[in-house]
């Protein structure tokens, strides 16, 4: 999902923490060190890493390249090699039946039958593409407020993980609870309030 | 504040209130909204709405009415029956510009929000303006939620809330 599309899906983050200063040195360190690795010729079956806005597929964080205006704005890239099910399945059998015949036994350990299907599903991964999913970010630093652009459960928790490990500052998800109590100002008096709320009924 | 998981499971209900509250605003008291926002022309009901009835701990019914200028008969019925608001799509608009998109009460997410055409891009100059300009067009509608649900939550601490809120929106659920 993209800044730029037709329509967008935004979850909302608080960014709670200090930066180490300067911070911009240090958010380019954070995004150069957890840049996206190609994984097309490798066994991997996932990759995930920061890349940018601009050039998702040749990511570069040179300069400050990743900052337009009083923001900053980068991308979180997940590729994944999606193997069909069905296709390890054959490859398996196929291995499966060649190592009985090269050994001349008739029924394979479990553990034999586990290693051969890992070895499938490697050589698999080094003959399929990666199928990248771009999600980009806007991080306001003066409000220390960041808008992602995916609601998808697995993007937001990588992301999660991928930026307090990149920056060493975290993420707090904006539901409605912590909008109250971090974006509200509210009085002590107010939040104690707010803290012993129960549902209302509005049924008679 | 209280551990994350703790406070997003436990005060669940104050996002579905908020839905409830907007729609009753929506129906019942535009000239709220409009103090919300000065330049709103306008803000209705979208394309859906998604209610949500907790039976008991174990039992939820869920309640979905799709389409544009749904009949809300059955959304008013479920109310009736104790159910809440989970999701709304909302059309918001200001001026001769329009936005559309879908909140959810559990976590606040945008969803497919749709916003007032912008020139196409064609240079990378452009794509700078291009980002900026759309930065400020998804903040003009967050901005307006942001401002409903801090209305919402100020109403929500307060004593008006038991006193005049609650009776206004069981009158409004149960009238026929």
């Amino acid at each position: 999902m993209g800044i730029l599309s037709a329509s967008v899906s935004i979850t909302r983050y608080k960014v709670t923490g200090k930066l180490e200063e300067p911070v911009l040195q240090t958010i380019a360190d954070g995004l150069r060190r957890n840049m996206i690795t190609d994984i097309d010729n490798e066994a991997s079956e996932k990759a995930v890493g920061w890349t940018s806005f601009e050039y998702p597929f040749n990511p570069n964080f040179e300069g400050s390249s990743f900052v337009m205006g009083a923001y900053l704005i980068f991308s979180l890239r997940i590729d994944k090699k999606a193997i069909p099910p069905k296709i390890v399945k054959k490859h398996h059998t196929i291995e499966m039946a060649k190592h009985l015949a090269e050994t001349g036994r008739d029924r394979l350990s479990k553990n034999e039958k586990r290693a051969i299907r890992e070895k499938v599903v490697n050589d698999l991964c080094l003959r399929i593409p990666a199928t990248p999913a771009v999600c980009d970010l806007i991080w306001h630093m003066e409000d220390a407020s960041l808008w992602f652009f995916s609601n998808q459960k697995a993007a937001n928790e990588e992301l999660e993980t991928l930026f307090s490990n990149s920056f060493q500052v975290n993420l707090v998800r904006l539901f409605p609870y912590a909008v109250a109590d971090l974006m509200l100002n509210l009085s002590e008096s107010d939040r104690q309030i707010l803290s012993n709320l129960s549902p209302a009924r509005f049924t008679e | 504040m209280l551990d994350v998981s703790v406070a997003y499971n436990r005060y669940r209900f104050l996002g579905y209130e908020f839905l409830t509250w907007v729609w009753f605003l929506i129906e019942k008291n535009h000239d709220k909204l409009k103090g919300f926002d000065r330049e709103l022309v306008s803000l209705d009901i979208g394309n859906r709405i998604v209610l949500e009835n907790r039976l008991n701990d174990d039992l939820v019914e869920s309640i979905t009415i799709r389409g544009d200028e749904a009949d809300l008969k059955e959304g008013m019925l479920a109310l009736r029956k104790g159910a809440v608001a989970t999701q709304l799509n909302l059309i918001y608009r200001t001026g001769s510009y329009e936005w559309r998109f879908s909140i959810k009460g559990e976590n606040f997410s945008i969803g497919n929000l749709k916003f007032p055409e912008t020139a196409p891009l064609e240079s990378k100059d452009d794509a700078e303006a291009g980002v900026l300009e759309r930065i400020y067009l998804y903040e003009k509608a967050i901005l307006f939620v942001d401002t409903m649900f801090k209305n919402f939550v100020q109403l929500r601490i307060s004593e008006e809330w038991d006193k005049e809120v609650v009776p206004l929106l069981k009158q409004w659920i149960h009238e026929v």
